[in-house]
């Protein structure tokens, strides 16, 4: 059982609170100018990270909203939550893993979709 | 060695001192004709129909681990067919044609006892979607069959067909022809088949990165036993598949959860079937030891840490007391999880991958046991061939772009 903070709420609740929102940072090509290999990656494809995974969650229960978080999907840690809208903020305990075969590095942060 | 009662006789006359290796343990050579990453049963097995129907001599099978230690070793034994679509039913189909002469085949015990499986229907949307399937399977000439909840008890004497509880039976589907196997056995007896023929089986030799010629093919993997150089690499490696296949550079659709699954004390003989349940997350089976066998539905989120929600179990096993009130006062004596990779369809992937001459097995999800005779050799014939065999021809990594999806979200029987 994870327990997760909902920045929006400020304070830690059970999963079982929140659903799972899947990968975050997807973006949604231009349906005009989308080639069959851009739709392909945005509908099916996914990063599947072995570490520092950006995801969002929903506080299914609570206040309703969704909102973005990074965890370590090998620990289960979360590292951060975070609302819609802001930067993503710097990990300030970095994974016990990072560094060693197999975890991701942090991808370059573009900001994040409102 | 050979297996037969007159080795068993003799070895009995030494007291079981005298029983040699299984498998050879060989160092790394420097170059192979084809290796295989995944020591699981689809991986072994691979190895094994590359060596003995394409001749393939000089091939390895490498594991980060021990062989069998992934989710071959983690996983509910069990073993049907009954999926929806003419693909589908021909890759499965195709397993389960090998399993009754598979310990045969490998002179090892693998324990194939097609004891009967049983799918619950709980709803109307339930009963349509079962009958759908019994019919479409029956079309492609797979035995499965509606029964009523009181013929489903007749099967299984321990279900709850009482019509007040929660999730009332209202039918079952049958496939006679399913059944339980020994996990471990299978990726033992392959293990043992290969080396007999000549496949190295490398332990503990876990991939750093995959190298690549000038022209973007694969000439070799980097390991934590040294750089070994090969033109083709298979990877099977089920749920690390994506972090694999980074090193290549290669995206996949695939995405991977915890499933776990939980072992009672051993009990006398109560269950003769297995019973899965998809609307309410839970599957059992006893096993030859007298154990009751629970698989539960796969946790929410990505995640590699072979464990998952304590509640994610506990909401199983209140849906295995109200279906088999006889458990309720059963103790769970273990707990684990394996890392499944799931496809967007549920369907496996076999195939080429972007990068020549390396090849993927993978996005078995949930089911991939059931399928390891099957995939192993289907996916031999891809690697000895170089070009997918008719029946994994669907289960191309492309049908993501050409929309030909084969989509078993409801045979997958597992919720996620």
């Amino acid at each position: 059982m994870l327990l997760i903070r909902c920045p929006y709420c400020e304070t830690e609740r059970p999963e079982l609170e929140f659903k799972y929102g899947g990968e975050g940072r997807l973006v949604r090509p231009d349906p005009n100018a989308a080639s069959d290999e851009e739709w392909t990656d945005f509908l099916y494809f996914r990063a599947n990270t072995r570490g520092r995974h950006a995801e969002r969650w929903r506080h299914a229960v609570g206040c309703g909203r969704f909102f973005n978080c990074l965890r370590d999907t090998v620990s289960d840690r979360i590292m951060v939550t975070y609302r819609f809208g802001e930067k993503r903020p710097e990990d300030s305990a970095p994974s016990p893993l990072a560094g060693e075969g197999g975890v991701a590095p942090a991808t370059p942060d573009e900001g994040d979709r409102a | 060695m050979k297996f037969s009662f007159a080795s068993i006789a003799r070895q009995a006359l030494s007291g079981h001192q005298g029983w040699p290796e299984q498998w050879r343990s060989p160092e790394p050579k420097p170059a192979y004709e084809a290796m295989i990453v995944g020591a699981g049963g689809h991986g072994l097995g691979a190895a094994y129909y590359m060596a003995k129907e394409h001749g393939c001599k000089n091939i390895a099978v490498l594991d980060k681990g021990w062989l069998g230690g992934g989710n071959t070793g983690r996983n509910t034994t069990i073993v049907r067919s009954n999926y929806l679509w003419e693909a589908s039913e021909a890759i499965y189909g195709h397993a389960l044609k090998m399993w009754p002469t598979l310990s045969q085949e490998l002179n090892y015990n693998v324990m194939f006892s097609p004891r009967g499986v049983m799918l619950l229907a709980h709803s109307h949307h339930d009963e349509f979607a079962f009958k759908r399937h019994i019919h479409a399977n029956r079309l492609v000439g797979t035995a499965n069959e509606w029964l009523t909840p009181a013929q489903a008890k007749e099967f299984c004497p321990i279900l709850n067909i009482d019509p007040g509880i929660r999730y009332p039976v209202v039918g079952a589907a049958l496939q006679r022809t399913g059944g339980t196997a020994r996990h471990d056995s299978v990726a033992w007896g392959y293990a043992r088949a290969a080396s007999a023929l000549g496949v190295d089986i490398i332990e503990n030799c876990e991939v750093e990165a995959i190298r690549r010629d000038a022209s973007g093919a694969v000439s070799g993997l980097e390991t934590t036993r040294g750089a070994i150089a090969t033109k083709r690499v298979g990877v099977v490696v089920a749920g690390n598949t994506s972090v694999v296949m980074a090193m290549a550079g290669v995206r996949l659709p695939l995405e991977s959860f915890p499933l776990q699954a939980l072992i009672s004390e051993p009990l006398k003989p109560v269950m003769p079937c297995v019973v899965m349940s998809n609307t309410i997350h839970a599957y059992m089976s006893q096993s030859d030891k007298g154990e009751l066998v629970i698989g539960a539905g796969t946790d929410a989120y990505v995640s590699y840490s072979q464990t998952g929600g304590l509640h994610i179990v506990s909401s199983t096993l209140e849906a295995i007391c109200e279906m088999f009130p006889i458990a309720s006062r059963v103790r769970m004596m273990r707990n684990w999880g394996g890392v499944v990779d799931t496809t967007p369809d549920r369907s496996p992937i076999i195939g080429k991958t972007p990068v020549p001459g390396l090849f993927v097995n993978c996005g078995w999800g949930t089911g991939g046991f059931k399928a390891t005779p099957g995939s192993a050799h289907l996916f031999a014939h891809q690697m000895a061939t170089g070009e997918p065999h008719p029946i994994a021809a669907p289960f191309s990594l492309d049908r993501f772009r050409t929309s030909a999806l084969v989509n078993e979200a409801t045979a997958a029987a597992v919720a996620h």
